[in-house]
């Protein structure tokens, strides 16, 4: 447990001082299905933005930047609510993206 | 110093006063016999605008601790009181108010627990709570639940403390009875527990912190390592405290409070309001030339291990007197601390436990009496009858 800090020097009680330190702590290990997006059917109208719970849907200048792999843990309720007109994004098991690596939750 | 003044009020009016006067942002509680008054005075109090205090009235213990984190979290100053089940029911709560090292004092006015049902004082709530991460400060009288307050305010806000502290005194016995009480001027006591500076208030929105984050294998032992640091660091807190009060009283506190225990042969300990009782069957067997003496435990968290093992190593035998029992171990709770506190000394007391006063049953003078007539056959024979006794039950 190298590099982490000792009980004298953590803070009291584990409270975890300054804001939006969640970033930091990668969940993305979690997820057993993998969102992917078609980027010729998507139709950039952000419904999946709307619904994440873990704001792992990446905006960019205002259309669909992909999914943030370090926290979504694979849901599907972005693939559930893409309308049914467009149905641009499929769940795909990790096991299938196995040569690019995975994403290991970190403590 | 401004006076103060002298009042005839029960254990829960001085504890209700000492809460009037500390003053704190938030006080969360409902209420349980025998510790009740303690909270309708305050609220009387709140209503009557005699203090600031954010007075919530809560459907549960569960709510009134939780609530009571909520606020200390938020930066506030926070105290509340309850009693045997109510105690009972705050027990998740109550780790976390330890773990979170949230500063919160609270009035324990012990009560026995269900079942049977019975209301009256025994130590059975709170020696339960021995292991939740607070502080324990037991009060023998009205004028003790009162001062311990005061000093509990100054303890647990210690920057290297930071804990909860429970208040404990008997119910009934303490809590209903009117007593002798000496009151600081408001303006002393207001003055003795200062201003509070939370560390990580989680209303001052400019500097964010989490509260309650989850810990896992790789940190939760560093943090339960502080919590035991803590706990020796308030015995320094404790010290200290009681030097700031002597200083203003004349009333002086120290981990505990011996009587003619130095040249005694044996001695009897005892926590919360026996204690005066024991005093006086001492003082009265003394003159017939009974060297026996008390010692009566007001620090039981953090345990004053060492001070009681210089204070206690030269007896031939002590009792302990448990007012609660720890079902199936090699005797009460209290018991097992002394006992151990001991063990390392060269030559150490026979100790003995005797189980007492459960559900409010008064030890009378005659019975102890009888008990150190009982520990000196023991010292004279050197026989030790049992270990484990129950004093006072019909057999």
């Amino acid at each position: 447990m190298s590099g982490k800090k000792g009980w004298k020097e953590l803070e009291f009680g584990g409270v975890i001082p300054g804001g939006g330190t969640s970033d930091a702590y990668v969940t993305g290990g979690w997820r057993t299905f993998r969102p992917v997006r078609d980027k010729k059917k998507c139709v950039n109208c952000l419904t999946c933005w709307v619904f994440c719970p873990d704001s792992a849907i990446l905006v960019v200048e205002g259309k669909h930047g992909d999914f943030d792999l370090k926290h979504c843990k694979g849901c599907g309720i972005c693939a559930e609510e893409c309308p049914k007109k467009v149905k641009a994004i499929s769940m795909v098991e990790e096991a299938e993206f196995k040569n690019e690596g995975v994403c290991h939750a970190e403590g | 110093m401004p006076k103060g003044k002298i009042a005839g009020i029960t254990g829960n009016e001085a504890m209700a006063e000492a809460m009037r006067q500390i003053a704190p942002d938030v006080v969360a509680a409902y209420p349980i016999t025998p510790s009740t008054q303690v909270v309708e005075n305050f609220s009387q109090f709140v209503a009557d605008g005699k203090v600031p205090t954010n007075f919530i009235a809560v459907e549960s213990e569960h709510s009134a601790m939780s609530a009571c984190i909520g606020a200390a979290a938020a930066g506030g100053r926070v105290m509340t009181a309850t009693s045997s089940a109510g105690l009972a029911f705050m027990w998740e709560m109550l780790y976390v108010a330890a773990g979170l090292r949230l500063p919160i004092v609270m009035a324990c006015v012990n009560r026995a627990l269900s079942a049977p049902l019975n209301i009256h004082g025994d130590h059975s709530d709170s020696m339960g709570a021995r292991d939740s991460g607070w502080i324990q400060l037991y009060g023998e009288n009205a004028q003790e639940a009162y001062d311990n307050a005061l000093m509990a305010i100054g303890i647990s806000e210690d920057l290297k403390v930071r804990l909860p502290v429970m208040c404990c005194y008997d119910g009934f016995t303490i809590s209903h009875s009117i007593e002798r009480v000496e009151l600081l001027a408001d303006e002393s006591a207001k003055k003795f527990v200062g201003t509070y500076k939370p560390l990580h208030p989680m209303l001052d929105v400019t500097r964010p912190a989490t509260y309650g984050a989850v810990d896992l294998q790789d940190y939760y032992t560093e943090h339960k390592r502080q919590q035991a640091e803590a706990m020796a660091e308030a015995r320094g807190a404790i010290k200290r405290e009681a030097e700031r009060f002597a200083k203003l009283t004349g009333r002086a506190y120290g981990s505990f409070e011996t009587h003619r225990l130095e040249d005694a042969q044996f001695g009897i300990l005892s926590l919360g309001s026996s204690a005066g009782t024991l005093r006086e069957v001492v003082n009265e067997l003394r003159e017939e030339g009974i060297k026996v003496g008390t010692l009566k435990l007001r620090v039981f968290r953090p345990f004053p291990a060492e001070e009681l093992a210089a204070a206690l190593g030269h007896l031939k035998v002590l009792a302990v007197l448990d007012r609660s029992d720890s079902f199936g171990a090699f005797g009460g709770p209290v018991f097992h601390e002394v006992r151990s506190a001991l063990f390392e000394l060269p030559a150490r007391p026979r100790v003995v436990n005797f189980i007492y006063g459960l559900g409010g049953r008064d030890l009378t003078l005659e019975e102890g009496r009888q008990l150190v007539h009982r520990l000196k056959k023991a010292v004279d024979t050197g026989k030790i009858e049992s270990h484990y006794d129950y004093l006072q039950v019909r057999g």
